[in-house]
C-alpha cells in the first residue's frame, strides 16, 4: 500500500533523515533501498494495468494497419505490421459513408453541447438565484427526469417523436438530451456556491436577470461548463441504443450505429473493423488528453460542489 | 418592470422544461397508461387491463431476460465497488509520471461501448489474442468458445463492461481519497498500523459513503445494460437468443414496423421498478451496516 501525501513523512524516508524543509526534493532525490524497491514495485503495478487498461486499442491500432500479407490470429499474436498499410482505412470508407456518418456524429454532439450549456445554465441560473413561485416545483420536476431512466421511457419517445415528425432526423436524436437533468442541477449547485455578494452589487447598478445571468453569473463557473461541455459531447458521440432506434435511413446513421452495420457486413475483415472503431475512437482520444487537465480538475470541482 | 420579472425565471427555465416535459415526464405516464394497452406501432390497439403483465409472468423470453439483468448487477456491482478503489489507490501518490496513467486509465472510459465491444469481440475469438494467452499460461487446454456459448458470451459481456467502467469510477473514488485527512494516515503510521491495516481503518471507513455511491451508479447501469450485449452476442442475443437483457428484450418487441409497444410499455415499468427497488435496498444495507 502506497499513499503518500506530499503533507506527509515519505514512507521511505529514515528515522536519521526526516525531511523537515523540503520533503519533495529530498523525496526526489534520495530514495533508500527499500523505498525504491518499493517505488519500482509501484511502476510495475501501473504498467501492468496500463497494458490491460489501454493495451486493447494498440492492439487494434496495430491490426488496422496490417496489410494483406500480415496474420490478424497468428500464435503467438503480433501488433505492430510488417505489411503496413492504410488500405483498411479507404476500405473503410468504400464500404460505409463514413465521412457523412463523422459528420452526423459532429453535428449531434456539437449541439448537443451547446444546448446543454446553454439551457442548463439557464435552468440552473433561475433555480438558484431567483427567486418565484414554482421554483421547488421546477426543480423536482428535473430531479424527476433523472429518476426516470431514458431506457425505460424510450418506447414513448419514440411515438412522440413519431408524431412530432421527428423520426429519421438529427433533431430527433439530439431533443431528449439537449438539457439533461444532470446539466441543470451541476448548473445549479454551481451557482449556489457563487457568493451573493456579486449579484446584490449588480442588482444595485440596475442590472436586469439576464444581464446577472449573462454578464455576472456565467464567466464564474467555467469549470462547470467544461465538466458539462465534455460529458455532453461525450455522452452524444457515444450513443448507441436511442440513434439506433430513431434513425432508420443510412445516410442520417451517427458514427456509433454506421460501425455496428460496419462490423455486420465486414465480421470477416477484422483489419477492416479495426480501421473503423479506430476511426470512431481516435479523434476522442486526441480531444481527452489535450483538454485532460481542464478535465480532472473540474470534474473534481463538480464532484464537491454537487 | 414588475410583470416582466415576473416572467424572467419563466423565460430561463422554458428549454429545459420543455425538453423535461415533452421528452421524460409525459412519455412516462404515456408509458404507464400503454402498459395496459395491446397498442402495436402500425396497428394500434385498446385498453386490455392487466394482461399485459399477465403474459409478462408467463413469458419465458421475459424471465430469461429479467434472470441475466439481476445476474449481471450481481457480478458486475461488486466489482466495480472494488477494483476502481485499488486503482485509484494506485495512481493517487503524486510521483513522476502517475498524471499519465490517470489520464490513460481513462481511455475506455471515452471510447463509446459499441468501439469497446467490437474490440473486444476481436480479442476474445476462438483464436484470439486472450486465448493465446490462455493457452499459454496452461490456464486452458483448448480454446475457449467466448462468442459462441451462451454463458461465456454473457461474462464476455460483463467483463467488456467492468473494463470500460473500472476509470469512470475510479475519478469518483479519487475525489473521495482527496478528501481523507494526510493525518489519518500520518497517525495510523506513527501508531505501527502497516498498509493493510491502514487500508482496513482508515482508507476504507472514510471512503464508505463513496462505496455506496459507487454500488448505486454501477447497479442502475447494470440494470439498463444494452449496447455490450447488442455489439457482443449480436443482433439475435447469442445462440437460441439466450444472450438478453431487459433493455434488450423491450427494443426487440417495441420497435420494428408493428412493434408491440403496450407490451413493451409493461416490461419497461417492472424495469422501471427493479430499479427504483434496488437503489433503495442498496441504501437501506448501507444504513444498517453504518449502524452496527
Amino acid at each position: 500500500m502506497s499513499i503518500i501525501d506530499t503533507n506527509t513523512v515519505p514512507a521511505e524516508a529514515t528515522a536519521a533523515e526526516v525531511p523537515t524543509r523540503e520533503p519533495r526534493r529530498l523525496r526526489k532525490r534520495k530514495l533508500t533501498p527499500a523505498g525504491l524497491a518499493k517505488r519500482s514495485l509501484h511502476y510495475l503495478v501501473l504498467a501492468g494495468v496500463l497494458v490491460l487498461l489501454v493495451g486493447p486499442f494498440v492492439f487494434t491500432l496495430g491490426t488496422s494497419l496490417k496489410g494483406p500479407a500480415d496474420s490478424v490470429f497468428s500464435y503467438p499474436p503480433y501488433f505492430i505490421p510488417r505489411d503496413p498499410t492504410l488500405d483498411n482505412f479507404s476500405k473503410v470508407a468504400d464500404v460505409i459513408p463514413v465521412g457523412q456518418f463523422i459528420w452526423n456524429s459532429l453535428i449531434v454532439a456539437t449541439v448537443s453541447t451547446v444546448t446543454n450549456i446553454l439551457f442548463g445554465s439557464m435552468a440552473g441560473f433561475a433555480l438558484a438565484r431567483l427567486r418565484f413561485r414554482g421554483n421547488m416545483t421546477a426543480y423536482l420536476l428535473f430531479l424527476a427526469t433523472l429518476v426516470i431512466p431514458f431506457e425505460v421511457i424510450f418506447i414513448s419517445v419514440f411515438l412522440t417523436s413519431k408524431q412530432m415528425g421527428l423520426v429519421d432526423t438529427l433533431a430527433g436524436v439530439i431533443l431528449p438530451t439537449a438539457v439533461t437533468g444532470f446539466s441543470i442541477l451541476l448548473f445549479r449547485s454551481a451557482f449556489l456556491s457563487l457568493p451573493r455578494a456579486i449579484d446584490e452589487a449588480a442588482v444595485l447598478d440596475g442590472a436586469t436577470e439576464f444581464q446577472r445571468y449573462w454578464r455576472v453569473s456565467m464567466p464564474s463557473v467555467t469549470g462547470t461548463m467544461a465538466v458539462v461541455g465534455i460529458f455532453s459531447f461525450m455522452f452524444a458521440w457515444d450513443d448507441f441504443l436511442w440513434p439506433q432506434i430513431v434513425l432508420t435511413s443510412q445516410q442520417n446513421y451517427t458514427l456509433t450505429v454506421g460501425l455496428q452495420f460496419l462490423a455486420g457486413a465486414f465480421a470477416d475483415d477484422q483489419k477492416v473493423v479495426a480501421a473503423g472503431t479506430m476511426i470512431a475512437v481516435i479523434p476522442l482520444i486526441i480531444v481527452f488528453f489535450l483538454a485532460q487537465k481542464w478535465f480532472f480538475r473540474g470534474a473534481g470541482e463538480g464532484a464537491v460542489k454537487g | 418592470m414588475r410583470p416582466r420579472r415576473l416572467l424572467t425565471p419563466w423565460v430561463l427555465l422554458a428549454p429545459a422544461l420543455a425538453v423535461a416535459l415533452i421528452f421524460h415526464i409525459v412519455p412516462f405516464f404515456r408509458t404507464v397508461q400503454l402498459s395496459f394497452t395491446d397498442f402495436r406501432l402500425a396497428s394500434g390497439g385498446e385498453y386490455i387491463g392487466l394482461e399485459n403483465f399477465g403474459a409478462l409472468a408467463s413469458s419465458d423470453v421475459f424471465w430469461l431476460s429479467a434472470g441475466n439483468t439481476l445476474l449481471y448487477v450481481i457480478v458486475v456491482v461488486p466489482l466495480l465497488v472494488m477494483l476502481p478503489l485499488f486503482l485509484a489507490m494506485l495512481v493517487q501518490p503524486k510521483i513522476p509520471g502517475i498524471a499519465f496513467f490517470r489520464a490513460s486509465f481513462y481511455t475506455p472510459v471515452i471510447a463509446s461501448m459499441v468501439v469497446v465491444g467490437l474490440i473486444w469481440v476481436f480479442l476474445l475469438r476462438e483464436q484470439g489474442p486472450v486465448n493465446w494467452l490462455l493457452q499459454t499460461l496452461k490456464v486452458v487446454q483448448g480454446p475457449l468458445p467466448f462468442l459462441t456459448d451462451a454463458t461465456l458470451l454473457l461474462l464476455s459481456c460483463m467483463l467488456v463492461t467492468v473494463w470500460k467502467g473500472l476509470g469512470f469510477y475510479m475519478v469518483i473514488y479519487l475525489t473521495a481519497l482527496a478528501n481523507v485527512p494526510g493525518e489519518l494516515h500520518e497517525a495510523a503510521q506513527v501508531d505501527g498500523a502497516g498498509g493493510v491495516r491502514r487500508f482496513w481503518s482508515v482508507t476504507l471507513p472514510s471512503v464508505r459513503p463513496t462505496m455506496l455511491l459507487v454500488g448505486v451508479l454501477s447497479a442502475i447501469a447494470a440494470m439498463k445494460v444494452y449496447a455490450e450485449i447488442f455489439v457482443i452476442a449480436g443482433e439475435t442475443a447469442g445462440p437460441g437468443g439466450q444472450v438478453r437483457s431487459l433493455v434488450f428484450t423491450i427494443r426487440e418487441v417495441g420497435s420494428g414496423f408493428d412493434g408491440q409497444v403496450g407490451y413493451a410499455a409493461a416490461m419497461s415499468l417492472v424495469l422501471f421498478v427493479f430499479t427504483i427497488g434496488l437503489t433503495v435496498a442498496l441504501q437501506k444495507l448501507s444504513r444498517e451496516n453504518e449502524e452496527a
